[in-house]
């Protein structure tokens, strides 16, 4: 009786009818400019430049992304990217998890002490210059590892690894520690397998975070052709482009009908797609887990 | 179950609680292997966070590269005197509360407003859409989103698709270059972190709404309560302490306005009203080589983020019993 009643309500219908325009409308307006961007990324340049490109190319044509790999830097950049991505998400998941489960256990006398101390980090730091000099002075500056060790572990994923670590029961470390088993083997052969959703969204995190990133590579590298991040490129390009902006493309346009020119714009069309195609290819897949690790009564104390 | 559990956990807990007060020899032997996976990351975090702030001296000095830190000039509070009394930090500190506060504002009730009309999304195929694709710009880097900012405001009529839609409609008779206009800067950077975070920024208040007891809004139904009633009464209340710790924590980072977008959409047009505090300090520490001012500057926002964070908190646990630290 009561399913009858709400069905027939107009104010209901009124209601679903505006928000699932609205809902429409968000998604247009969110796919749109990649769609765009796409699109551009495999239209002739010289077309594009005629505008009217919305979300499908008219002329189509790969030569934006062979000329963007055609020099080789590219290539190396997105290597380079590739490796900083793998390398600190595992180390930064294992020694992170790790840390967590020290962390985790109550009758551990420093665990007060050491959790006071990384999530004040989370509130405050030295700043930039006082950190630029630390780098310096480690001997990390034009290094691959000013990549990997500044980010090693991280207060707000080492608080939320630690809380998973929590939720987990305690009769089998208690029955682990029966059977003589150390902590550390503890923690390799029941805690870290047990981890996997939370390691999930957390190697997430780590790895979009470590991908987008261009500014530790224009504080650090920038003078290192060799330690160039794709993101760095990227970035180099948006400026140029930006500055130089519509100029620039009309004198790359000039009397270009061929396919075999390339715009500053096209150039850019097609880096953005290569920059952003690894996360998407990945991000959907790992979306079910993302609410284990954005509780945010972790964060609280 | 969860109680019986609940009940064994309690036991051992109340005696360690008794042991833990006296630190034995014993117990630090006991607990050697679970120091040594730790104790590392002590050194580390140490050194990595903590070593820098050593580096704040340099802020009561007049530093010149080449020489130890100790053997510097030293100067007082000279570089904040210098610092407060350079018209431009006014303008600096004035642009990054203003498009902080802005991201503070639209970034809590754009993600509140949308998650609640998710949240009415019956068609759960639908729902999972949406919900993927409002998601997606988060994850793409600042480079990014920023390119696709200037593209779609740009003046280029192949590709600047808002000022093809003004001309369209007769709006404009000309294009016009946003990102030149002063006084839209503010407004132009708020809408497009909106437009980058506002799907993930719902994420944290779906999982809210969706522990709320369902429950309550059958008794809420019966009661005869609206749509927009049960979203005021039960949604908003049931997640109105996750809102508190969220703008606690947001208060704390006032003066982090964010720093890739306004560097990368700021010129030379609107650089009065784009620059922040992070610009400035790359500005006149890496660029200019003023290492003492930039610090000076760095600690000054280090200093406001802890007593912002501070007097929220206070206030909060004064107003409603929330508290995040």
């Amino acid at each position: 009786m009561k399913i009858g009643i709400k069905t027939t309500k107009i104010e209901d219908v009124v209601f679903n009818t505006f928000n699932t325009i609205f809902m429409i409308i968000l998604v247009v307006v969110t796919l749109y400019p990649f769609l765009n961007t796409l699109a551009i990324s495999f239209n002739a340049a010289g077309d594009t430049l005629k505008g009217g490109i919305y979300i499908w190319p008219r002329e189509w044509t790969t030569f934006n992304y062979r000329s963007i790999f055609a020099t080789g830097f590219l290539y190396h950049a997105f290597f380079i990217s590739l490796s900083r991505t793998v390398v600190s998400t595992i180390l930064n998941l294992f020694f992170t998890t790790m840390l967590a489960y020290t962390l985790s256990r109550k009758e551990f006398f420093l665990r007060k002490f050491i959790t006071t101390v990384f999530v004040l980090t989370m509130y405050f730091n030295a700043g930039l210059i006082p950190s630029y000099f630390l780098i310096k002075s480690l001997g990390l500056r034009g290094h691959f590892l000013v990549y990997i060790i500044p980010t090693m572990i991280g207060a707000f994923n080492l608080i939320v690894i630690r809380t998973y670590i929590k939720s987990l029961p305690d009769s089998m470390i208690e029955a682990a520690k029966i059977d003589g088993a150390g902590e550390f083997s503890i923690f390799i052969k029941i805690i870290f397998p047990l981890c996997k959703p939370v390691l999930a969204v957390v190697g997430l995190f780590v790895a979009v975070g470590a991908w987008n990133t261009w500014f530790d590579t224009f504080l650090y590298a920038s003078s290192e052709q060799n330690l160039s991040t794709l993101q760095y490129e990227l970035m180099k390009l948006l400026s140029t482009s930006m500055q130089t902006g519509t100029t620039a493309a009309a004198q790359f346009g000039a009397g270009a009908h061929q396919s075999n020119t390339v715009t500053p714009q096209s150039i850019r069309a097609a880096s953005t797609v290569v920059a952003a195609l690894p996360i998407l290819l990945v991000y959907p897949f790992l979306q079910k887990y993302f609410v284990v690790g954005l509780n945010v009564g972790s964060v609280k104390e | 179950m969860a109680e019986i559990r609940g009940d064994i956990e309690q036991i051992p807990k109340f005696l360690k609680e008794k042991k833990d007060k006296k630190l034995t020899w014993k117990i630090i032997k006991s607990q050697k292997e679970l120091m040594f996976m730790s104790v590392p990351f002590l050194v580390y975090i140490g050194i990595i966070a903590y070593a820098p702030i050593w580096g704040w001296l340099m802020a009561f000095q007049n530093y010149k590269p080449g020489l130890s830190i100790l053997k510097q000039q030293w100067v007082g509070f000279t570089q904040f005197t210098n610092l407060f009394s350079y018209m431009g930090f006014f303008q600096v500190i004035r642009n990054t509360v203003a498009m902080s506060f802005i991201n503070l504002v639209l970034g809590m009730i754009c993600p509140i407003v949308l998650a609640l009309l998710i949240n009415e999304i019956k068609t759960m195929y639908f729902k999972r859409t949406v919900q993927t694709i409002s998601y997606l710009p988060h994850f793409l880097s600042w480079i990014i989103a920023t390119g696709i900012v200037a593209d779609v405001l740009s003046t280029d009529p192949a590709i600047g698709i808002i000022n093809n839609l003004l001309m369209n409609l007769h709006i404009v008779s000309q294009p016009i270059l946003f990102l030149g206009i002063p006084k839209l800067f503010w407004g132009i950077v708020g809408v497009s972190t909106v437009w980058k975070e506002v799907g993930w920024g719902t994420i944290i208040y779906l999982a809210a709404i969706s522990s709320i007891d369902p429950a309550l809004y059958e008794a809420a139904e019966i009661d005869g309560a609206g749509r927009f009633q049960k979203m005021r009464h039960i949604t908003l209340t049931g997640i109105k302490s996750t809102v508190i710790i969220l703008l606690i924590m947001n208060i704390g980072h006032i003066l982090e306005a964010g720093f890739e977008i306004q560097y990368f959409l700021g010129n030379g047009l609107v650089s009065d009203y784009s620059k922040t505090i992070d610009i400035f300090v790359l500005d006149y520490g890496i660029n200019q080589f003023n290492y003492s001012l930039a610090t000076a500057a760095g600690i000054f926002k280090s200093a406001v983020s802890i007593t912002m964070l501070l007097l929220a908190n206070f206030i909060s646990g004064k107003l409603s019993d929330e508290k995040l630290i």
